[in-house]
């Protein structure tokens, strides 16, 4: 049995219950929690490498089988994500240790970090529609919770539309598993691929894939149902922004990955066309709603929205080129249907890696925003000016990742749009590769705002021409080094990811090949039913489909007329 | 408000409660009851007691602060899942030891575990609740 699928789950809890033991002492309850957090990365760093040996690894907790138990799995892109809210859960961990205040510490905010993060890695390895709802609550109620503790005035106001908004998603997400169960009669995501790649009412799928395109649209913070973000992400303590906007969305950007490469395959070219669009209005929207913004982190707020709707329409492209590549396939353009697979396979490439570069500089920017708060104690960015005279390390440290988030060549920005701008130019959705350009070019421009007024221009207290106070003047404020700390390794991170960008595009490139293999493994398994040949040698490949469900099991489904044999 | 027939007859309703509650705990594996029910009984007990007297003297009859139960009942559950691992089966499978000498004919296995965990959760989680409110009402 592959313990190592659950450990990113229970890691996480056990450092949360440990926590409850020492509720009164919060340097025993910082200790732990950074012993879980450093616990959590290996766990993933295990699953990762586990991954890349077998493929896929799964689990059926209670060794109740699939589809009736409770199935954990991982494949790559499962994996990648969980290594993921390692690294943050990481750096997020030291960051609060410089930042957070004693009185959130006291009640509970490292027990309600870590519940957060087993959520999120729960959410990732989850096998079942059903759990996936249920670790999107767990989510949903620590994240909500860590966004109201400290009861000040804007931090519930933003707390109450977050949980609103977000139990609506729950709701919706509750009826669509409702319809879907229905139907399929199982909630297994592995089950429910194969089961739905056989069915003669495609529509009535579409219509559920629709509900759950809305739930998981109000996750991810996609048009048009980001309003929650821009109303809550300014409000907590940094580096709950910054944790947020490291996995929070991510989550609902890869639950649309995983149900709609998976499960949700019937009529690519309406849903995932739809995709598309909804991805490039929101990253117009987004980065409109940033441009009139003059609050640091508000501004940051609005260009993850913005990020997204890159995810999206990456995501987008590439289920509209499969589906074009089909319809040549059939036509019989067999070089024009190659050349849209392997547009699509960019594409989704691209996306992937756009959600680990998107996760890490944008947490980096939040940070140093937080850093920001605490040395000029405002964030508007009139109030503050002169950080690069004063601290140009800091300064150093926003440009960076500002420049990447904008796209700037060799930063991992750059790589992340170039290949979604390849992959649509391959597949040819040439005004969603313009939108995304333009977008680009409004992001540079709010990046530039946010240096320009609040690095640049002189401090506001002093007239202008005269400098600002002597670099050597200021003290540091206390938990300000321990602040830089996770700023300098996210930015090490992203470079190096900027730096060896082969490498690291051929590992999202392999989660991407992966997942569209799935839908083509599980035609050929329909295609097959009934040739006994042909199914023993389908099932000895190791995919997510055989992983899950266990040869056994699909052979039963395959071989429906053995029972009549005499 | 607080009568002396309603104070004294919660000194004596307590107990009785608290050992009725463990009898549904237990009979919750086969029959209904469980872990939850039980727990929101023993709940029920403490607040009981702390409507006749008061929130301060209801708190000082448990023996752990309300946390730490809290803490105690998820870590029973969670771990009831660790024998089946380092048995080599996935987490949380069901082991039932044969001739436990103390339990005779009884039935004692890692999900009665887990249920004594729920128990102990849902008693700490609602007597935070009940109990806070009360304070404030106080």
């Amino acid at each position: 049995m592959n313990s190592s699928v659950a450990l990113p789950v229970l890691i996480p809890f056990a450092t949360a219950i440990a926590c409850l033991f020492v509720w009164n002492s919060t340097r025993l309850q910082r200790g732990i929690t950074l012993l879980g957090t450093v616990g959590l990365l290996l766990s993933g760093l295990v699953l990762f490498q586990e991954v890349e040996t077998y493929g896929v690894v799964s689990i059926q907790m209670s060794g109740w089988s699939a589809p009736y138990g409770i199935t954990l799995v991982a494949d790559r892109l499962g994996a990648i994500m969980v290594l993921l809210n390692g690294v943050v859960a990481l750096t997020g961990v030291l960051y609060a240790f410089g930042s957070i205040d004693k009185g959130r510490e006291k009640f509970g905010f490292y027990p309600l970090l870590s519940a957060m993060f087993g959520g999120v890695s729960g959410a990732f390895l989850t096998g079942d529609v059903f759990n996936l709802y249920v670790w999107f609550e767990v989510v949903l109620m620590s994240s909500f919770v860590l966004l109201a503790l400290g009861g000040e005035r804007p931090q519930l106001e933003g707390a109450i539309k977050y949980v609103t908004l977000n139990l609506l998603s729950s709701t919706l997400f509750l009826v669509g598993i409702g319809v879907l169960y229905g139907f399929a009669g199982t909630l297994n995501f592995a089950d429910l691929a194969v089961k739905l790649a056989q069915t003669d009412r495609p529509e009535l799928i579409t219509v559920t894939a629709f509900i759950f395109l809305c739930a998981f649209g109000i996750k991810a913070a996609a048009f048009p149902f980001f309003f929650w973000l821009p109303a809550s992400y300014h409000t907590p303590p940094p580096v709950v922004s910054g944790v947020f906007a490291g996995v929070l969305t991510k989550v609902g950007v890869y639950a649309i990955f995983r149900m709609f490469s998976l499960v949700y395959t019937q009529e690519m070219w309406l849903t995932h066309f739809i995709i598309l669009w909804m991805g490039a209005i929101t990253m117009l929207t987004g980065v409109l709603g940033a441009a009139v913004q003059t609050d640091i982190r508000r501004i940051l707020a609005f260009h993850s929205i913005s990020q997204i709707g890159y995810m999206l329409s990456g995501f987008g492209i590439a289920g509209v080129g499969i589906s074009a590549a089909m319809a040549a396939g059939v036509e019989g353009q067999a070089e024009r249907a190659a050349m849209l697979t392997a547009g699509a396979g960019m594409a989704l490439a691209g996306a992937i890696f756009f959600v680990l570069h998107h996760s890490l500089v944008k947490m980096n920017l939040f940070f140093v925003a937080g850093a920001v708060k605490k040395l000029r104690n405002a964030e508007e960015l009139e109030q503050v000016g002169g950080l690069y005279h004063a601290r140009p390390f800091l300064g150093a440290m926003f440009l960076i990742p500002a420049l990447s988030l904008a796209g700037i060549p060799i930063l991992s920005g750059f790589w992340a749009k170039l290949a979604l701008v390849r992959a649509g130019l391959e597949v040819g959705t040439y005004a969603v590769v313009a939108i995304s350009l333009v977008v680009s070019i409004l992001t540079l421009f709010s990046m530039t705002k946010i240096w320009a007024n609040g690095f640049w221009a002189p401090p506001p207290d002093t007239p202008d021409g005269e400098r600002g106070s002597d670099p050597g003047d200021e003290e540091d404020p206390p938990g300000y080094r321990l602040m830089l700390v996770p700023i300098v390794t996210l930015v090490v991170l992203m470079v190096a990811m900027s730096v060896l960008v082969g490498p690291a595009f051929r590992v999202v490139q392999k989660a991407a090949d992966q997942l569209l293999a799935d839908r083509v493994y599980i035609q050929q398994l329909w295609e097959s039913s009934g040739k006994i040949e042909r199914i023993d040698a389908l099932l000895e490949e190791r995919n997510y489909v055989t992983t899950v469900l266990g040869e056994e099991y699909l052979r039963a489904l395959l071989m429906p007329i053995e029972e009549e044999a005499p | 408000m607080r009568s002396l027939i309603f104070r004294t007859s919660s000194v004596f309703l307590l107990p009785a409660l608290l050992v009725f509650s463990v009898v549904v705990l237990f009979r919750g594996h086969n029959e209904p009851g469980g872990g939850f029910v039980g727990g929101l009984l023993a709940a029920s007990a403490f607040s009981l007691y702390a409507l006749a007297y008061s929130v301060e003297e209801a708190r000082r009859l448990l023996p752990l602060s309300l946390t730490t139960i809290l803490g105690l009942g998820l870590a029973i559950a969670l771990l009831s899942g660790a024998p089946a691992m380092l048995m080599g089966d996935a987490w949380f499978t069901g082991v039932w030891p044969q001739g436990l000498p103390a339990f005779g004919e009884v039935k004692f296995g890692t999900v009665t575990l887990f249920d004594i965990g729920v128990y102990l959760v849902v008693l700490a989680v609602t007597l935070i609740m009940i109990l806070s409110l009360a304070e404030d009402a106080e």
